[in-house]
């Protein structure tokens, strides 16, 4: 983002970001012409005006009614020129075209899940094609969360009980950050993900490759990144317990217990996450896993169970 | 009865004990409790705001875990709004400044004023407490379901909200009565200082708005305790519903925070221009006219949340109708110093700067309230600046105006003016340095509420906690000078400033405990100074108190 050189706001990447970067430097410039009036107006009198005298008691200014009007009627003129504009903008981005590309984007603590028209799932990378609408319908499993991705200029709140919808159309290929914007616990912000532009044809047999079925260990993998954010593999110590070298060892657990990490342990943990906790931890894990289907828990525990 | 050095008994000497001041129906005192409570709500929240920067000072952790981040900002931001800024400017200079400046010894009802601030106190307390006990986070929005979704502490926070919102309906309630019945002869209201004006139309917005949080804690409890699905979508609820409410109060609650600093502003421009506040008609009636625009706008915090389109553009489109008298006022600050006498003493070097802050807080809110930039905008950084620019840059800083204005009034003592003056270049410069960098970094992306981030942000998150400390060094400095005043300070002029409203002409310093022994008859608007050239022909510091109170 800042990288690459654009100090306000990051490369447009959507056929409606630069719509609205147009508008924002709109609002900024004139603002910013109109705030220096201001402020050189105000040092002016301050200088210009300065008591030199104690006694000095000015008269009272006549008041002007042809410039009391001018900064009245000019202001609410922009404003509203402004306010149509925005409300122009406004519609494109509420206006899928009925022909867009629809993903499903379910969020939960503190993970982003993406599902495809293909039937095919993934986590922490959306890939979308370059160059046709994509419309996102999103949801929430528990509380609210909110979908940002700054280099397209969109964002929407996903809500629980109901469907909420954004869509926009990738004008390059490429990889752009996406952030939770609506707090939504200890891991908020860990709710990271990214969405990655290809082209058509990339996109396509991508799908295709993702359709197969993938062996236990890969398939543990790609979910296991909707763990990420909390537990790490790498020895590092997170929210959660690293994972990695676990599986065969005793657990020491908060009520002074300890337990054999084994298939089931593991297995357990995840649908029933307030159990057994490790010592040292908090035990704050979301339920909202237990919705894993049976060969998904399996991939897991072959997947925790191959990190050394 | 203990008589002061010039021989005159006033508000603080006339009495010491402490029951005296506990049990106090004085208007003064009470305004000197809560500038003592809130000032303590300030402290706090602001060292809580310094811990803030210092964690932010590079991703991931650096001082403390993400759970105590979480619940640091998150009590920053309730002290902040609920403990201090709603209190502050109505309750400690309205309760001191308000009858002093209509002439009349106290206000309408002495009592209830009391019962106010207990309320408070209490009030403060509750929620206080319920954030620690309940390690309460997610910032003082509360949105549920998560905020429900973390235990019973919501219930008890929203409860101590509420008690200090009953504080704040009293309060209102005895400033309108005393506004409207027990202004001096001859102070028509358009002679009324525009600060009682602004303080006049914060009563309005007080009185009607703060019952919300009442009706939103009842649901919480209804839902909580019978299981009626209201907010809670397990229940068949909707959680947007509860920003609905919570907006319903809480804009208008910003207009409770800003307009007692438009009235500040408006006196502190008219007393050291030693002129009319241009466009009075306008500043005064404009501050009303908010007050009532500003329940129709709740909307435009919800662009993003899922709420109609139709909605957010009616709610787009009134947010601007707000702007346009915002921005006119300002103006007419401006104008105000054109051909006047401009003296630069510590309290205008506030109101200068608060022209500068407010009206990069005002133009953001432009920004913001374009539908299409919000959505880029909403809930980063850019809206933590904004916010923090009218908060901070206008009523924070427009009340250290007041408080250093009034300061000779509420103590007898002048403080350091040359410190005054290094101590408010601090706040403006690291002010600025807290908060501008956040602009950028969130019209960026960076979102708000984030204890990691992305190192790309890491620069503008330093310039913005080096900016935190110069601006908590401005603010101890004057901590220090304030108290020190309190010691070995200059006695004060009866009229230091050379003001025009009855509060400076027509009581002694510190003010009699009866305020006027004979009730003012005023004969001019409040900033007439062309009508009063010869209070000021001797070319010194106004030292007549018009009518005489002295025995």
């Amino acid at each position: 983002m800042g990288d690459k050189g654009v100090f306000w706001l990051p490369d447009a990447m959507s056929t409606f970001a630069g719509e609205v970067d147009a508008l924002f430097w709109f609002v900024f410039w004139t603002s910013t012409v109109l705030f220096a009036a201001v402020v050189g107006a105000k040092f002016y009198f301050m200088f210009r005006y300065k008591r030199k005298d104690e006694t000095s008691v000015p008269d009272a200014v006549h008041e002007s009614k042809l410039l009391e009007s001018a900064w009245i009627v000019v202001p609410t003129v922009l404003v509203l020129f402004v306010f149509i504009w925005g409300f122009d903008v406004y519609l494109d981005m509420n206006s899928a075209p009925p022909d867009s590309y629809q993903i499903t984007v379910r969020g939960k603590q503190w993970a982003w899940e993406f599902e495809y028209a293909e039937g095919v799932t993934t986590f922490e990378e959306m890939v979308v094609p370059v160059g046709r609408p994509v419309k996102l319908m999103m949801s929430s499993s528990d509380v609210l969360h909110s979908f940002f991705i700054p280099a397209f200029r969109v964002k929407m709140d996903l809500v629980p009980n109901r469907y909420t919808s954004l869509w926009f159309e990738a004008t390059q290929t490429g990889e752009y950050q996406i952030f939770c914007t609506e707090y939504c616990g200890t891991t908020h912000s860990g709710m990271l993900a990214k969405v990655r532009v290809v082209s058509e044809e990339d996109f396509a047999s991508w799908i295709a490759e993702q359709s197969q079925d993938l062996p236990p260990e890969q398939l543990g993998e790609q979910l296991f990144a909707q763990c990420a954010a909390c537990h790490a593999v790498d020895g590092t110590v997170k929210i959660g317990p690293a994972l990695n070298g676990i599986f065969g060892t005793q657990q020491k657990l908060a009520d002074g217990t300890s337990v054999l990490v084994d298939e089931n342990f593991i297995r357990e943990s995840i649908l029933n996450p307030a159990l057994q906790v490790a010592e040292g931890f908090q035990p704050i894990m979301p339920a909202g896993y237990t919705s894993m289907t049976p060969k998904q828990i399996d991939g897991l525990v072959a997947y925790i169970k191959s990190l050394k | 009865m203990s008589e002061s050095a010039s021989g005159t008994i006033n508000y603080l000497s006339h009495d010491k004990s402490i029951k005296s001041w506990l049990f106090t129906l004085d208007h003064k005192r009470i305004g000197i409790m809560y500038l003592i409570a809130v000032s303590l709500a300030f402290l706090a929240g602001g060292i809580l705001a310094l811990l803030v920067r210092i964690e932010l000072m590079a991703p991931g952790e650096t001082i403390m875990s993400a759970d105590a981040y979480n619940q640091t900002f998150t009590l920053h931001a309730v002290l902040m709004v609920f403990a201090f800024i709603i209190p502050a400017v109505p309750a400690v200079m309205g309760n001191f400044v308000l009858p002093l400046q209509i002439g009349a010894k106290d206000v309408a009802f002495p009592r209830l004023n009391l019962l106010s601030f207990y309320l408070y106190v209490a009030g403060a307390v509750i929620a206080l407490a319920a954030l620690l006990v309940g390690r309460i986070d997610g910032g003082w929005t509360f949105y549920t379901p998560y905020s429900t979704s973390i235990g019973d502490g919501i219930l008890y926070v929203s409860t101590g909200v509420f008690v200090m919102g009953f504080s704040s309906i009293l309060t209102g309630l005895n400033f309108i009565v005393t506004v409207h019945k027990m202004r001096a002869p001859g102070l028509t209201w358009n002679r009324l200082p525009l600060f009682l004006w602004s303080i006049y139309a914060t009563a309005i917005v007080q009185v009607l708005a703060t019952p919300v949080i009442g009706i939103t804690m009842v649901l919480l409890f209804l839902e909580k305790f019978m299981h009626i699905g209201i907010f809670d979508p397990a229940l068949g609820g909707d959680p947007v519903l509860f920003q609905h409410f919570f907006w319903f109060y809480s804009h208008p609650a910003v207009y409770i925070m800003i307009l007692p600093a438009f009235g500040i502003v408006s006196d502190l421009m008219g007393t050291f221009s030693r002129h009319q506040v241009s466009g009075y008609k306008f500043v005064a009636l404009s501050s009303v006219a908010i007050a009532f625009l500003g329940f129709l706008v709740w909307g435009h915090h919800m662009f993003v949340s899922g709420q109609s389109a139709t909605s957010s553009v009616v709610f787009s489109l009134i947010t601007y109708l707000i702007g346009i008298p915002t921005g006119v006022k300002v103006i007419n600050w401006v104008s105000t110093m054109y051909k006047g006498s401009v003296q630069l003493k510590t309290p205008m070097l506030y109101a200068i700067a608060f022209l500068f802050t407010f009206s990069i807080g005002g133009f953001t809110g432009i920004m913001l309230g374009v539908l299409a930039i919000d959505i880029h905008l909403h809930d980063t950084y850019f809206v933590v600046a904004h916010f923090h620019y009218v908060m901070m840059g206008g009523n924070v800083i427009a009340a250290l105006g007041g408080l250093h204005y009034w300061w000779p009034k509420m103590t007898g003592k002048m403080f350091n003016e040359t410190l005054g003056k290094i101590a408010a270049g601090l706040v403006f410069f690291g002010f600025n340095l807290t908060f501008f960098p956040q602009f950028i970094m969130g019209a960026q992306g960076m979102p708000r509420r984030y204890y990691d981030y992305l190192p790309e942000f890491q620069g503008y998150h330093l310039l913005s906690t080096y900016g935190s400390w110069v601006l908590g060094a401005g603010m101890f400095l004057i901590l220090g000078y304030l108290v020190a005043s309190l010691i070995n300070g200059k006695k004060a002029g009866l009229n230091p400033w050379g003001a025009l409203t009855l509060d400076w002409t027509h009581t002694t310093t510190p003010p009699h405990p009866h305020n006027f022994l004979e009730t003012p008859i005023v004969t001019r608007g409040a900033y007439d100074f062309h009508l009063a050239k010869d209070l000021f022909a001797s070319g010194k510091e106004v030292s007549e108190v018009v009518t005489s109170t002295k025995h």
